[in-house]
């Protein structure tokens, strides 16, 4: 139970930490979202997975998988709105092939 | 483990701060205050602090956030740049600076028990809140009853600021010209957003609900009229987002705003003159059941309440005051 908590929480961590990773070394704020919203949605969920497993089958584990439901509902959420709002205001997404030379 | 907790949180904060500072994007400096009180409601949380934490996390970041955004729809996006650099001010600041910093020299031990601050009522209302008042969350208890005198002058400061607010910037329908039908019909902001209308539309229920579970469990738990108005308020404000100004003032009308505002502060107030005429002081609510306990109880449930609808209503008023105004 312990080593299968403790997996959550590290796997958990490593996410988050590959997100600010991400956020800082991607090039464009496409890729950043994109970086970003790996630590709203897997990172912070397999954390919490693993306090449920914890918890056990007490209050706090429902009260922890109602946040976990509503982080589900809303990270998504919040990173769409950001990349419409940037398309919105013109920042248009660069994309190339991988067989384009460099631009 | 608090230390190093208290360590990060607090370096964060000072670079959060100083980040507020050097921004010159208004915007900026606005979502870096939503995320320094953040980090202050973190920090409180840290330090066992839960009742405070709620309230920072819901009014700091939440709804002040909101109403900076409000006020900055109305002004240029960027700061106006100094060239010059105050002396006078710097030195003051350096000065001030210096001060706090010798005064912390006095400071007892974080956590110290025989630190002054513990040797003076917070005992007695730690062993008393049993006893007279019987409720788990001695919080609400010291604020609700001990030190109600104080929370009916914040409830007034509330107050008072939202008139404030509503005077200047006027609320359609009930302070300046303008009516309620000038607003258009369907202005919202995330109104042709597909997925944060579906997701909002969604949460809305979830988020007034909470909102008076946080009103109304305040005496076991972290929370009370505060926070709950300060939640319920931001329900209706992603309301109003999603459906449009003119739908949300329809939901609860300008009037009615204004009704919640002056009614929270005057059922505060009103308990108070209960209690006078049945013969106890001013706020003493042993006089207001049978039982001085059941009396208290009473008591810290309805101005709880007072509380609830006048920060409810302000902030609604202050948001639709400021939407209204903007474009």
């Amino acid at each position: 139970m312990w080593v299968l908590s403790g997996l959550c929480l590290t796997a958990g961590s490593a996410f988050v930490l590959i997100g600010g990773i991400g956020l800082l070394r991607m090039p464009s704020l496409y890729t950043r979202l994109h970086a970003a919203s790996l630590t709203d949605t897997l990172g912070t969920l397999l954390m919490l997975a693993g306090i449920i497993i914890q918890a056990g089958f007490t209050l706090a584990a429902i009260k922890l998988f109602a946040i976990a439901v509503f982080l589900l509902l809303t990270g998504p959420t919040a990173a769409y709105a950001l990349a419409n709002a940037a398309l919105l205001s013109g920042s248009v997404p660069q994309a190339r092939l991988l067989d384009d030379p460099e631009p | 483990m608090t230390i190093v907790f208290g360590i990060f949180l607090l370096t964060l904060l000072v670079v959060v701060a100083i980040g507020i500072v050097r921004a010159e994007n208004l915007f900026t400096a606005v979502m870096l205050t939503g995320i320094f009180s953040l980090l202050m409601a973190a920090n409180f949380f840290v330090l066992d602090a839960a009742d405070v934490a709620l309230t920072e996390a819901a009014v700091g970041a939440g709804i002040s956030t909101v109403l900076l955004l409000g006020g900055l729809a109305l002004v240029p996006g960027r700061e106006r740049s100094r060239e010059r650099l105050h002396r006078l001010a710097l030195a003051v600041v350096a000065l001030t600076t210096l001060m706090v910093v010798y005064a912390t020299f006095e400071k007892p031990r974080l956590g110290d028990p025989d630190a002054p601050v513990h040797q003076h009522v917070a005992p007695w209302y730690l062993e008393m809140t049993p006893e007279l008042v019987d409720i788990p969350n001695v919080v609400t208890a010291v604020l609700g009853t001990f030190r109600g005198y104080d929370t009916l002058g914040e409830v007034i400061v509330v107050f008072t600021a939202g008139l404030g607010v509503l005077f200047l910037l006027g609320l359609p329908g009930v302070i300046g010209e303008r009516n309620v039908d000038d607003l258009a019909v369907g202005r919202s902001y995330l109104g042709h957003h597909l997925v944060p209308q579906v997701v909002g539309t969604l949460l809305i229920p979830f988020i007034l609900l909470f909102a008076l579970y946080v009103q109304f469990h305040g005496e076991y738990g972290p929370g009370g009229g505060f926070q709950a108005g300060a939640i319920f308020a931001a329900g209706m404000v992603l309301h109003s987002l999603i459906a449009g100004e003119k739908e949300s003032l329809m939901v609860i009308s300008p009037r009615m705003l204004v009704l919640l505002m002056a009614g929270g502060a005057l059922l505060f107030g009103g308990v108070g003159i209960l209690t006078m005429l049945l013969g106890g002081n001013f706020l003493d609510y042993n006089v207001l059941a049978e039982n001085p306990v059941a009396g208290q109880q009473w008591g810290i449930l309805i101005i709880e309440l007072g509380v609830g609808l006048s920060v409810t209503g302000v902030l609604l008023a202050i948001y639709h005051a400021f939407a209204a105004r903007s474009r």
